[in-house]
């Protein structure tokens, strides 16, 4: 058997660095969120705080659960149910996404609302 | 050339089988889009014993098939756009004849999970999930190289005559 070469061990690093250099670029400047952002079909849906406990229905297909500064989905129509097992989302950037219903939640940082406050 | 089609043809069922067989396996992750990628050890091993244009038309016509049959027009679109740059990388980390097949296999995994990746992030019109990226990056050499070294033991037994 030839087993693995000195290239596939190599190639295995180059891959793992860059998922750490892609994971570190992603959670730099990974603030609390204060809002979230839901999208379907790439269009705005709404936009809700997250100091608010609420339940938000998205069309009938799924149920978004705003609890403790966090955002879960919590029910959703579609067969393979993988946004419900996806973890709660809080800190701005970070998302949920229901692939069947093309639904995605998007963490928004706070700084975005004063900006918005200033040019409202 | 009609053994050599029959062949194809049989070899494509196979895929289908597995990739059939792959979604009824439960992998408990909390992320999207995390597969074993069983159909690929056919193809690959096609690239390596009947060559280039066998192992992507097999990878090709699987995929279609399987979407047909399971899936949805987005699905097919899903997995064709991570079928197709996987195969190329397959096809390219091959030609440079630098690799061991657990290389390529690895490879094409990460490759497939990228471009799923970049499919998604075109249809929804959201950059987020890129977040997804790194633990798919990870995924797919795990799953490359579990189906990698199952090429190994496949390729070994299955010498270029006897393939044909």
């Amino acid at each position: 058997m030839e087993g693995l070469k000195r290239n596939d061990y190599l190639l295995a690093a180059a891959i793992l660095l860059a998922a750490l250099l892609l994971f570190l670029l992603l959670s730099f400047g990974m603030a609390p969120g204060a809002r979230i952002r839901i999208q379907v079909d790439g269009e705005e849906y709404g936009v809700y705080s997250l100091a608010e406990e609420q339940k938000i229905q998205i069309g009938d297909g799924n149920t978004v659960q705003i609890q403790n500064g966090a955002a879960r989905m919590e029910w959703a129509n579609c067969p393979d149910q993988l946004c419900l097992h996806q973890r709660e989302i809080s800190r701005s950037g970070e998302t949920i996404v229901c692939l069947p219903n093309r639904i995605i939640i998007t963490v928004l940082g706070g700084e975005e609302s004063s900006l918005d406050g200033i040019a409202g | 050339m009609g053994k050599r089609t029959a062949l194809l043809g049989v070899l494509t069922a196979l895929a289908l089988i597995l990739s059939y067989v792959e979604s009824l396996i439960p992998i408990p992750l909390p992320i999207p889009g995390i597969k074993l990628g069983l159909a690929n050890i056919v193809s690959i091993a096609a690239l390596y014993r009947l060559g280039v244009k066998e192992g992507f038309a097999i990878s090709f016509i699987r995929i279609l098939l399987s979407g047909l049959l399971f899936g949805n027009l987005f699905s097919i679109v899903y997995s064709l756009s991570g079928g197709v740059l996987s195969y190329l990388t397959a096809f390219l980390l091959y030609r440079t004849q630098q690799f061991s097949v657990a290389g390529v296999s690895m490879g094409a995994a990460v490759a497939h999970n990228l471009g799923q990746l970049i499919v998604a992030s075109l249809v929804l019109e959201n950059a987020g999930v890129f977040y997804y990226g790194p633990p798919l990056m990870v995924a797919g050499l795990v799953t490359g190289l579990v189906t990698g070294l199952i090429l190994m033991e496949v390729l070994k037994r299955l010498r270029k005559e006897e393939a044909l």
